[in-house]
């Protein structure tokens, strides 16, 4: 592996990444408003408000603990670590060796728990309620995941992403049934995970309703700032992994290589401007569920998991 | 960077064997020190009896038992290091041959977890129970001893003799506060699951031994059972072994005879006790069942631990006493090393020694890691208890104000037992995952879908840790004080500081150190499953499989930390004064806002206890998701009716499918047979000659067939 190119990769891989977050949730955000028939704000606008929030000092409620404080810091950490393992436009980045699916999950969990701490912190109502929604739909949430990351590791021998990215960029896999299935899973988790429609409603302002929102309720100045940009980065992150995995079309090779990194970054702009495109198109048809049904909906995740590496099984014997 | 033991294995092997003769001297000397503790624990008891002040009592026991422990570390240490030491026979012998001890790798691994565990709990004894009655202090060093006993056993009979002595003087432990109904009650369970394990365990080493009655494992090594022999063994000791170990469906007891003794034994229970048990498991099952044994030799224990593990899970999302959630922890965690080992031994049939001793390492290094964890847990809740006067989740709230050292080090026990990176539980569980990733290989079609299923099942329940651990923490330590005694809580500096510390610094080592752990334990994996992962544990990286997939703690520490100061000086950039979120002198403080709930009123000064989050609320959206098909667990909401004065009721719960689905129709059976047999009263006494005559004439039948058979 050539080093100089790993750690420009890297560099350019963060630039990218920290100025897509911001842009992603503004993007989706622009994108429904047009499909609802409004103007909608700007795409800068998630950008201008996180910069706008860093400036201001935050209020803390009289009893909040280190927690509160440490807590936007951890989870920002979190997701940018995260981020910094999934690759965009190329592989080979100077993290590659690092970055395994299930290390992703345990960092995504680290995220969550800071989150869900941090909502309990102060003691009120609506902190509880959304730490303990979150943290039980994780609970249904991270078996699909690893589900996945079976069916990833039985076709790829590896949980590694660097690997997976390569075999499915190779297209010795192929067009698999056990694919799709993940595919679907994969997405379905990715909505819980970010809190998106049906399963949460990042607009809202209904308590009762909230899952993500009710945690930061109390957080505000820069503390908010961050927590804000966590959540961008995590919804950046798996959109990534969902286009770096099923969609590896264009993905520069490990090595020095301009030209790639070019097509590559193209690529992965186009890639992400269909998946924004989609996930608007989807919130926008779908209605939010009522919180108990959300379990339907994972353990649907679950069971396309399940299928999926039933499906790997039996035909890997047939072949 | 990744051979971190250069050579091949036949170099290696002939190394190891120099060292094992150069060390074999100073490994005797090991031993002797050993035993010598041993004896001085089983000592210690006449301390409580002596004419001693009951605060000098005290002194000498729990200091003798830290004494125990930190030797019992360091020479599991050097063992580890040097190779292990052959059987000696101990000073006593059985009517029917010598009694052996021996430290190989796979007892000095769990001798090493029993002496950090034991040597953390002494500390914590040594600062809180001064005041401890004798019947407590004579049972505490036995207890210690057997359980060292149990692990260096080398024959039969030595190990039933120290794993009753575990049972029994930890009886004593969890029965020392009799005064009140619920200890008595989960004292007597406890004793019936012991007796069980006892019923179990000497007939599985009896079979083990053979008709010859060799004891020694060295014998039962050489003549592994067979067929419908082995099966029977097989059930045996996972009834046996799992009873103690808290497997599914045999876990009724911990839940209630953890709470039930004072918290330094509660930690050594469940860190080493359990531990204790999985080793009897492995040592039976594992290394004396023979290497030879077919593919659903493992089966038992896998599927035992995946439901295990989430019935725990499950069951510490819902309680709502301190220690019973962690000992509900604890049952999933045990599950978890189950299914460790019971890979382990599958992929060792399916002639993967690779995998095998990568499932091997997993669950040593699992259970290492918990034993450290658990302890710092049931300490910490053991510091709540005594300062803030209550184990109850509802009761307590808001002490990381009055109780910072312990919240801290809790914090960080509660991220480990939540399988957070990097620390020790997430290095334990990734490989765990892994081990499980790679089951598929084993090429049949019925093991893929049930390692498919447990996969699934161990994921769930590393998610539902999670959950507990942030639900525990969060009722504990986080929001306001739920009652006055709670907002006067303090912590005690000293050795009840230390033996918080201790673990807590252990668990993040442990957590960026899993590449020389395993290394270390390397010879302990070779027992188990006849290879170790050698070239794939590095200093720095765990490398499984063909190495594709990698885990790198210390460069995971690393990003994160990068992280973190990245931004944190992107929001220095666009804020100055952000240096207060690190120094907490934030001078903008008000009231919480709470969706601008208004203030309460001046007889509240912690608001009112029923606007927070209580340990039935934050529980409700597992009970009801998953609660109710698990652990039939029920919501019924009882309104008034409308111009009533009467309140609205909430009523919720669950029960344990082991009490209504195995032990009430056990007790029923129990009662059953009581009835038949009083019937024996009324023979004659032609008919009480013959009872006997016949069982004679049984038994020989037995034993001619035995003989002739076997």
């Amino acid at each position: 592996m050539n080093p100089i190119a790993a750690v420009f990769t890297q560099l350019v891989h963060l630039a990218l990444v920290l100025a897509a977050a911001p842009l992603v949730v503004g993007g989706i955000r622009w994108l429904k408003a047009r499909m609802m028939g409004r103007v909608g704000a700007h795409p800068l606008q998630p950008w201008r408000d996180i910069l706008k929030l860093l400036k201001k000092r935050p209020v803390l409620a009289e009893n909040a603990s280190w927690i509160s404080r440490a807590a936007p810091y951890a989870a920002a950490a979190a997701a940018l670590a995260a981020l910094a393992l999934v690759p965009s436009f190329a592989r080979g980045m100077a993290f590659a060796p690092l970055a395994d699916l299930v290390l992703i999950a345990g960092l995504l969990a680290l995220g969550r728990v800071a989150l869900a701490l941090a909502g309990l912190d102060v003691g009120t109502a609506f902190g509880g309620l959304g730490a303990a929604r979150e943290m039980s739909f994780a609970a249904l949430a991270e078996p699909a995941l690893l589900l996945v990351a079976l069916t990833f590791a039985i076709l790829a021998g590896s949980t590694g992403l660097e690997a997976i990215a390569a075999t499915f960029q190779d297209g010795a896999v192929g067009l698999r049934v056990s694919l799709v299935l993940a595919l679907i899973a994969l997405c379905a988790v990715a909505v819980a995970e970010n809190a998106r429609i049906p399963v949460d409603n990042p607009a809202t302002h209904l308590e009762l309703t909230m899952v993500h929102e009710a945690m930061i309720l109390e957080a505000s100045g820069r503390h908010l700032a961050l927590w804000e940009a966590a959540a961008a980065l995590r919804l950046t992150l798996w959109l990534a992994l969902i286009a770096a995995v099923f969609f590896p079309v264009a993905t520069a090779p490990a090595g020095f290589a301009p030209l790639g990194w070019i097509t590559g970054l193209f690529a992965w702009v186009a890639k992400m401007a269909l998946l924004c495109l989609a996930l608007a198109a989807f919130e926008s048809a779908i209605a939010k569920m009522r919180v108990f049904r959300v379990p339907e909906f994972l353990g649907v995740a679950l069971l396309l998991g399940l299928l999926g590496g039933i499906l790997l099984f039996v035909s890997t014997r047939l072949a | 960077m990744d051979g971190f033991q250069p050579g091949g294995p036949f170099c290696r092997a002939a190394v190891a064997r120099k060292l094992v003769r150069r060390g074999n001297a100073i490994l005797c000397a090991v031993l002797t020190a050993l035993l010598l503790t041993l004896l001085g624990l089983l000592l210690l008891p006449l301390a409580a009896a002596a004419p001693l002040a009951r605060g000098v009592a005290a002194a000498v026991v729990h200091g003798g038992s830290l004494a125990a422990s930190v030797a019992f570390a360091g020479v599991a240490l050097a063992a580890l290091l040097t190779g292990g030491a052959l059987p000696q026979p101990l000073p006593l012998a059985a009517p029917f041959g010598p009694m052996l001890v021996a430290l190989d790798a796979l007892s000095a691994w769990f001798l090493l977890l029993l002496g950090l565990a034991g040597a953390c709990s002494a500390l914590f004894a040594l600062a809180h129970e001064s005041q401890a009655p004798p019947r407590l202090l004579a049972a505490y060093p036995l207890f210690l001893g057997g359980m060292a006993l149990t692990l260096v056993a080398a024959d039969g009979l030595t190990l039933i003799l120290g794993f009753e002595a575990m049972s029994l003087a930890s009886w004593a432990l969890v029965a020392a506060d009799h005064a009140k109904p619920e200890n008595r009650r989960a004292a007597r369970l406890y004793l019936v699951f012991a007796a069980l394990a006892a019923a179990c365990l000497i007939p599985a080493i009896g079979l083990l031994a053979g008709a010859a009655g060799e004891l020694g494992f060295e014998a039962i090594r050489q003549h592994p059972p067979r067929g419908w022999l082995a099966a029977l063994i097989l059930a045996l000791v996972v009834a046996g072994a799992g009873a103690k170990a808290g497997l599914v469906p045999l876990h009724a007891w911990l839940p209630l005879a953890h709470p039930a003794a004072p918290s330094h034994v509660s930690a050594l229970m469940s860190a080493a006790m359990t531990k204790v048990a999985l080793y009897v498991a492995a040592r039976l099952l594992l290394d004396l069942g023979g290497p030879a044994q077919p593919l659903w030799w493992g089966v038992p224990l896998v599927v035992l631990g995946a439901a295990s593990a989430v019935l725990g899970a499950l069951r510490a999302n819902l309680e709502e006493e301190g220690k019973t959630l962690l000992a509900c922890s604890t049952i999933e965690n045990v599950g978890l090393v189950a299914i460790g080992l019971g890979l382990a031994a599958c992929f060792r049939a399916a002639d993967l020694a690779p995998l095998a001793a990568l499932a091997a390492g997993a669950a040593l290094l699992h259970a290492l890691n918990h034993a450290v964890f658990k302890t710092l847990l049931f300490l910490g809740m053991g510091e709540v208890a005594h300062g803030a006067a209550s184990r109850h989740l509802d009761r307590l709230g808001g002490l990381i104000h009055a109780m910072p050292w312990t919240a801290a080090c809790v914090l960080l026990g509660a991220a480990a037992a939540a399988s957070l990176p990097p620390l020790s539980g997430f290095a334990s569980e990734w490989l765990l995952l892994q081990a499980l990733l790679a089951a598929w290989r084993v090429g049949d079609l019925m093991f893929q879908l049930l390692i498919l299923a447990v996969a699934a099942l161990a994921a769930l329940a590393a998610a539902l840790a999670a959950s507990a651990m942030v639900r525990f923490f969060g009722l504990v330590f986080l929001g306001r004080p739920r009652t006055p005694r709670a907002a006067g809580a303090e912590e005690l500096p000293g050795a009840a500081r230390l033996s918080l510390l201790l673990p807590a610094g252990l668990t993040v080592l442990l957590g960026l150190i899993p590449g020389p752990m395993l290394a270390l334990g390397g010879e302990a994996q070779r027992i188990l499953a006849r290879e170790a992962m050698e070239g794939r544990a590095g200093l720095f990286t765990v490398a499984v499989g063909d190495g594709a997939s990698r885990y790198w703690p210390i460069g995971i520490a690393l990003l994160l930390a990068a992280a973190g100061v990245a931004v944190w000086a992107a929001v220095k950039r666009r804020a100055p004064s952000v240096a207060r979120d690190i120094t907490g002198e934030d001078s903008a403080r008000g009231p919480a806002w709470d969706c601008g709930f208004a203030a309460p009123p001046q007889h509240l000064p912690f608001g009112d206890p029923v606007t927070q989050p209580s340990a039935a609320g934050l529980g409700q959206p597992l009970r009801r998701m998953l609660g109710q098909p698990a652990l039939a667990a029920r919501e019924a909401v009882t309104m008034p009716d409308p111009g009533t004065v009467a309140p609205a009721r909430l009523d919720a719960g669950f029960a344990d499918p082991s009490f209504a689905l195995l032990l009430a129709p056990l007790a029923a059976a129990r009662e059953a047979v009581v009835s038949r047999t009083e019937r024996l009263r009324g023979l004659t006494i032609r008919q009480s000659l013959v009872l006997p005559f016949v069982t004679l004439v049984a038994l020989l039948v037995l034993i001619a067939w035995m003989e002739g058979g076997g």
